[in-house]
């Protein structure tokens, strides 16, 4: 009896570059594990015991030693956790055709994007509106972006900004910023420590209490010769930070945050296995699972990034299927939900069915048990009209039907640092 | 392992008395044959054949399973009187992280579940290789079992697991 979305106990613990058993999401079985890129914190994640993976093609931490992912996620909750997400993808976007180029690729409205403010952005398909990637686009200027891409979709963005840009060419500067260093400081006590470090660093005091999520500053270090890129952002539901360093400080940044936070036991490093359980308790999606280059950003819930005028306009890659979806819930298949589940944890994979029926009707795209809530949650696409809260459902998990409810996410509360 | 301990305060850990009444009488008695008898799969279960009758043996996930999968939060259970054959699924355990099939490193007859698990499926963190067990299987052949690895064996094939 072989039993779907389930591995034998060898494979799941051996997290392996040949495992068949997908623990953590994003994960890239074909690397041959000689040829993993390393991050700039790799020796750092070595001594502290990570139990390292092949993920987007870097060796990455998953879990350091001595704890499990539910505490390690708990931790974060609680105090705060460091995540080395150096394996993401940094880009410069320059020039007077950059915003005209961002425009022609994604429906954001980069026109009402204030200066070292972000936003969740991503790439769309010609004609489908299907999803390419999912991006944070920061404007430092009205001709200065600064993206972040995920590390999974690499080869495959290079080649559609290449082939999309042509036209644009002359007028923009594309630069992959590599091997610069990625961090996420996250947790309620992120916003002390990272005070703290940089008021020592730079020898006056250091006021973060106006950095409101979305926003981002550059803070000059003296003694690095250096301008930290820093972020009120983050993929785990709580308030934090994400820093961008280059390649020589990342280490001496991370040591030093994790020096300061070792004061009053307040910091530990996290790797992607709490990553992925905290990012869906914040009801945040993962591509690859949770998005796809088939699924829409309307269907995946994410109106709210389409700018109205743009939806108006129609000018962007894909506007054929966006604009009428925007316009108009008839043409939107299905939706993006959560749900809480009795029983087993259901997973990616695992068939939505509409209750007493044996009508199939969507799709779970990623799901754990809830270190916070203590029950099983879980995202995924529902067809249109099954996907309000409280809609009852069956979940088929390991072949048996377990009850399900479609929930409003996120299913544990934010805590982003907002302007009150 | 702060959220276990924090369960363990608050759920008294019942014993299934026949899994207890096992061991009890081993290390009484055989303690040496106990741990000779105890065989392990490959897959990380393990297998202990009663002492008494060699027809009923014990299955569960090994102590190295158990702290590499972390917090145990389900436990799918196998049907009783069910037939399964060595390497069929007989039940699952889900993780945080992950859900992972427990195989069954014998043929025969499923005759007794650990139910306890359903309501207490953290049993397997607490106790792998001993409360935490997972199902009576009426075996077939016993040299299925006989075939599979002794303590050390297995112990030196998790150690080059490790690297």
């Amino acid at each position: 009896m072989l039993l779907p979305r389930t591995a034998r106990l060898a494979s799941a613990l051996r997290i392996a570059a040949n495992s068949k058993f997908n623990a953590f999401p994003r994960f890239y079985s074909d690397a041959a594990p000689g040829a993993l890129a390393k991050t700039p914190l790799n020796d750092l994640h070595v001594a502290k015991g990570a139990k390292m993976v092949p993920f987007a093609g870097y060796s990455m931490p998953v879990l350091y030693s001595g704890e499990s992912v539910g505490e390690s996620h708990n931790w974060v909750r609680e105090k705060a956790g460091l995540f080395d997400v150096s394996h993401m993808v940094q880009h410069r976007l320059t020039g007077p055709g950059a915003l005209p180029f961002l425009h022609s690729v994604t429906p954001s409205d980069l026109t009402r994007l204030p200066q070292f403010q972000s936003t969740l952005s991503v790439f769309l398909h010609p004609v489908t509106g299907g999803i390419v990637d999912d991006l944070i686009i920061t404007s430092h200027g009205p001709e200065d972006f600064y993206l972040v891409t995920n590390a999974a979709c690499k080869d495959k963005d290079l080649a559609y900004i290449n082939s999309n840009m042509e036209s644009f060419s002359s007028d923009v500067k594309h630069e992959v910023l590599t091997g610069q260093g990625l961090v996420a400081l996250q947790g309620p006590l992120a916003k002390d420590i990272l005070t703290e470090y940089l008021t020592s660093m730079t020898g006056s005091p250091v006021d973060l209490s106006k950095l409101y999520f979305g926003a981002s500053v550059f803070v000059e270090i003296p003694s690095l010769c250096e301008k930290l890129h820093i972020a009120r952002a983050g993929y785990t539901g709580e308030d934090g930070f994400e820093i961008s360093i280059s390649e020589k400080n990342t280490e001496t940044v991370t040591m030093g945050l994790l020096d300061v936070g070792s004061t009053g036991s307040r910091i530990r490093l996290s790797g992607l296995g709490a990553r992925d359980s905290l990012r869906l308790e914040a009801g945040l999606c993962l591509y690859g699972h949770d998005l796809d280059d088939t699924t829409t950003p309307i269907e995946a819930g994410l109106k709210w990034l389409v700018g109205k005028t743009r939806a108006m306009d129609g000018n962007f890659l894909g506007a054929e299927t966006i604009c009428k979806q925007y316009d108009n819930w008839r043409f939107v298949p299905r939706r993006r939900v959560g749900f809480v589940v009795e029983g087993p944890p259901a997973r990616e994979g695992a068939e939505i069915v509409e209750k007493g029926t044996d009508n199939v009707i969507g799709k779970i795209t990623s799901g754990c048990p809830s270190p916070t809530l203590g029950k099983n949650i879980a995202m995924g696409y529902i067809r249109s009209g099954f996907h309000k809260q409280g809609t009852e459902v069956d979940i088929k998990v390991r072949g048996k039907e377990r009850s399900g409810t479609v929930t409003k996410m996120p299913f544990v509360e934010t805590k982003y640092y907002k302007a009150s | 392992m702060a959220s276990l301990l924090r369960f363990m305060l608050t759920r008294p850990v019942f014993k299934p008395a026949c899994a207890a009444r096992v061991v009890v009488r081993s290390r009484n008695f055989t303690a040496g044959n106990y741990f000779l008898s105890k065989k392990y799969t490959k897959d990380h279960e393990w297998v202990l054949l009663s002492d008494s009758d060699k027809t009923i043996a014990t299955v569960g996930i090994t102590q190295y399973a158990q702290k590499a999968l972390g917090e145990v939060v389900f436990v799918d259970l196998p049907q009783e009187n069910s037939e399964v054959e060595a390497g069929e699924t007989v039940g699952a355990v889900e993780s945080v992280k992950s859900a992972s099939d427990i195989l069954s490193p014998v043929s025969g007859l499923v005759v007794k579940a650990n139910t306890e698990l359903a309501s207490n499926p953290k049993l397997i963190n607490e106790s792998a290789e001993d409360n935490g067990w997972i199902c009576k299987i009426e075996v077939k052949d016993s040299k299925e079992i006989e075939a599979l690895m002794d303590k050390k064996g297995y112990d030196a094939y998790v150690e080059g697991a490790d690297h």
